[in-house]
């Protein structure tokens, strides 16, 4: 009797459009090209990406606060925050510090590097709840790169919004990232409102850290302005920390308060465990969390 | 589920049944330790005097033919600015794992949880996983064995056979289709009420050997409760951050990934390597920042991940109870110790 078994094949029949069930979407990447890089501060690059294959491109969509996976074949892979608007469907925007190796590489690279992409991954933030009420969109540092994408989402639905105000704290002048945006911003009705750190001779606004300036902010509008607003945070622990106590107690409900973390990553799939905070898969229940759930996760405060 | 009983002898030809066309993975018996007991591992082999069923345990999980440390998840063909990845999952015949113990099938059960769930299942794992044909086998429990206390003591599905040795005769529970098929050609007989008295007997025995024990009553309460406990900072002391305890753990899973170039700059590789989250820079960001730089935080991140995370995704916990970890551990850190010290209780 021949008691050979069989062997079950799972290897990838093509497949079009890949799903999150699929076996083979797990290492799918799509191709894609640097078609611009775009030099934003000392550190930072905004990098302009498109998808080669047009079915692809036109299949590929996200929302505002979700992440891909970068990858450059032979130096490695990261999760970077898409920072482009979800309705642009030719290209998608990264802005990268040159921090680690990857991304270091990737400063160097130019038009026409050939990179791999994988995703979009992630939650993303509830624009469309947000429809009717006000936002506070505060940003610290590096944090106004994942807000770039649910600024430009207000933007394009500006009449869905009623007051809109971009808080973005930072170091100093040389640190300011998306600087020729700011006067269509501020055209689209969006109040923007930037502090930094540390002052210099060119600098006439505001002084200090983002608390300092949300502050004035609010102590000018009334109690039915904060009962109907929604905030979206980013930036380092202590400051989304400071920020979202301060509006809580100003009445803010903690459900309405959304914060983007960020973690080390080496999967997006909710397989490699590096980016668990407590032991919650930042790529799968994040990136976007809102604060209560955030005030829940161990370790993540 | 089918259940029969066999001679003992009878084994012999179901290895030479399965030996005949197939690769088969088994307990064997490796050297013995420094006080003079036998050391196992699940290794390859070709005669069946080698596989060793009455084996206690081994060093090692069969983790690695599921779940190798190391492999590549893609290699690339680099031409100039253009590049092609290729993808393969590292399995090209069905493997035969003849003597697993429920601990160790129980684990493998948790991890098709995570690896072959609905989101994102893991083709590497999934292509192991369905090639494995797997013979369960009965155990003796060990001084470090705490699986009852995990509900892993016995296992229900994620087998294709499992024998339970009754005296003079195996118990066979057939679960597979396939396995029907190969049991057909051994002699085996439908049990009789005697021989379902004899297993109840033979488990009731086993049952009454477990001298470890953990107590997971309202666990992930209390690790919420305790996540300031100073007991957390005791433990990291004697910690040493090597992470044995994830290389030597059946339901250890979480990995790093990095890639590399050859020297003729063609050809790169995206290696994926079993990681521990003990280790220093499992959580570590590019720039230096590092989410958990004391050894406290990750061992108790261990322990929130396989007993209170887990649980709460998944409604059991992420160990089996093989106490494995706590047998390597250099420092002699074990589960039912941690446990109980969280617990309030003396240790």
């Amino acid at each position: 009797m021949d008691h050979r078994l069989a062997f079950h094949d799972v290897h990838p029949h093509y497949h079009r459009y890949h799903r999150k069930a699929d076996l083979d979407s797990f290492e799918f990447t799509y191709k894609a090209e640097i078609t611009s890089v775009y030099k934003l501060t000392e550190q930072e690059n905004l990098y302009r990406i498109r998808i080669l294959d047009n079915e692809d491109r036109r299949h590929f969509s996200f929302r505002p606060g979700q992440f891909i996976m970068l990858e450059l074949p032979g130096i490695g892979e990261s999760p970077i925050s898409i920072s482009s608007s979800p309705s642009n469907h030719e290209d998608i925007e990264l802005c990268i510090r040159a921090v680690g190796n990857l991304t270091t590489f990737l400063s160097r690279a130019e038009r026409g590097t050939r990179v791999g992409i994988r995703g979009p991954f992630g939650t993303s933030f509830p624009m469309e709840r947000m429809h009717g009420g006000n936002i506070l969109l505060i940003a610290g540092g590096l944090g106004l790169v994942p807000l770039r994408s649910p600024i430009a989402h207000v933007q394009e639905h500006r009449s869905m919004f009623d007051k809109v105000d971009i808080v973005y704290g930072t170091k100093d002048t040389s640190r300011l990232l998306f600087k020729f945006q700011y006067e269509m911003w501020k055209k689209d009705d969006i109040g923007l409102h930037i502090i930094l750190e540390k002052a210099d001779p060119s600098w006439t606004g505001p002084v200090g850290f983002t608390t300092k300036v949300l502050e004035e902010i609010v102590k000018g509008r009334d109690d039915s302005y904060l009962a109907n607003t929604y905030a979206i945070v980013c930036g380092p622990p202590v400051m989304f920390k400071s920020v979202c106590t301060m509006l809580s107690e100003r009445g803010v409900p903690m459900q309405k308060m959304f914060v983007d973390l960020e973690r080390r990553m080496h999967c997006g799939m909710g397989k490699c465990c590096r980016c668990n905070v407590g032991s919650t898969y930042t790529c799968l229940k994040g990136p976007v969390f809102d604060y209560w759930t955030v005030m829940n996760l161990k370790e993540a405060i | 589920m089918l259940f029969r009983v066999a001679e003992k002898n009878e084994i012999k030809t179901l290895y030479n049944m399965l030996a005949e066309k197939n690769a088969v993975v088994g307990p064997v018996r490796t050297g013995k330790d420094r006080n003079g007991a036998p050391l196992y591992a699940f290794e390859q082999i070709a005669d069946f005097q080698k596989l060793d069923l009455g084996y206690t345990t081994t060093r090692l999980p069969a983790k690695r033919y599921f779940l190798p440390f190391r492999e590549d998840l893609a290699t690339f063909t680099m031409n100039g600015r253009e590049w092609t990845k290729q993808i393969g999952y590292n399995i090209d015949r069905p493997y035969v794992l003849f003597g697993l113990h429920a601990c160790d099938i129980n684990a493998l059960n948790k991890l098709d949880k995570v690896l072959m769930g609905p989101v994102y299942p893991m083709p590497y794992y999934a292509a192991k996983r369905k090639n494995m044909f797997i013979i369960g086998i009965d155990c003796r429990p060990q001084p470090f064995c705490f699986c009852r206390s995990m509900g892993a003591d016995t296992v229900l599905h994620g087998f294709d056979l499992f024998l339970t040795d009754i005296g003079d005769k195996y118990f066979i529970e057939i679960l597979s289709a396939e396995a029907y098929e190969i049991a057909k050609d051994l002699k085996t007989e439908a049990p009789k009420e005697s021989d379902h008295l004899q297993y109840m007997r033979t488990v009731a025995e086993k049952n009454k050997q477990f001298t470890a024990h953990v107590d997971t009553t309202d666990l992930t309460k209390i690790l919420d409760m305790e996540f300031q406990s100073p007991v957390w900072k005791q433990w990291g002391d004697k910690c040493l951050g090597c992470g044995t305890c994830a290389n030597v753990c059946p339901t250890c899973y979480c990995y790093g990934v990095e890639e590399t170039v050859d020297v003729d700059l063609q050809h790169a590789k995206k290696i994926k390597s079993l990681y521990s989250c003990n280790i220093v820079d499992f959580a570590e960001v590019a720039g230096g920042h590092n989410f958990r730089p004391e050894r406290s935080t990750r061992l108790k991140y261990r322990y929130y991940h396989k007993h209170r995370g887990f649980v709460e995704a998944y409604e059991e916990s992420l160990c089996v109870g093989c106490g494995r970890c706590g047998e390597a551990c250099l420092a002699g850190i074990t589960v039912p110790e941690v446990i109980a010290s969280v617990r309030g209780e003396e240790h």
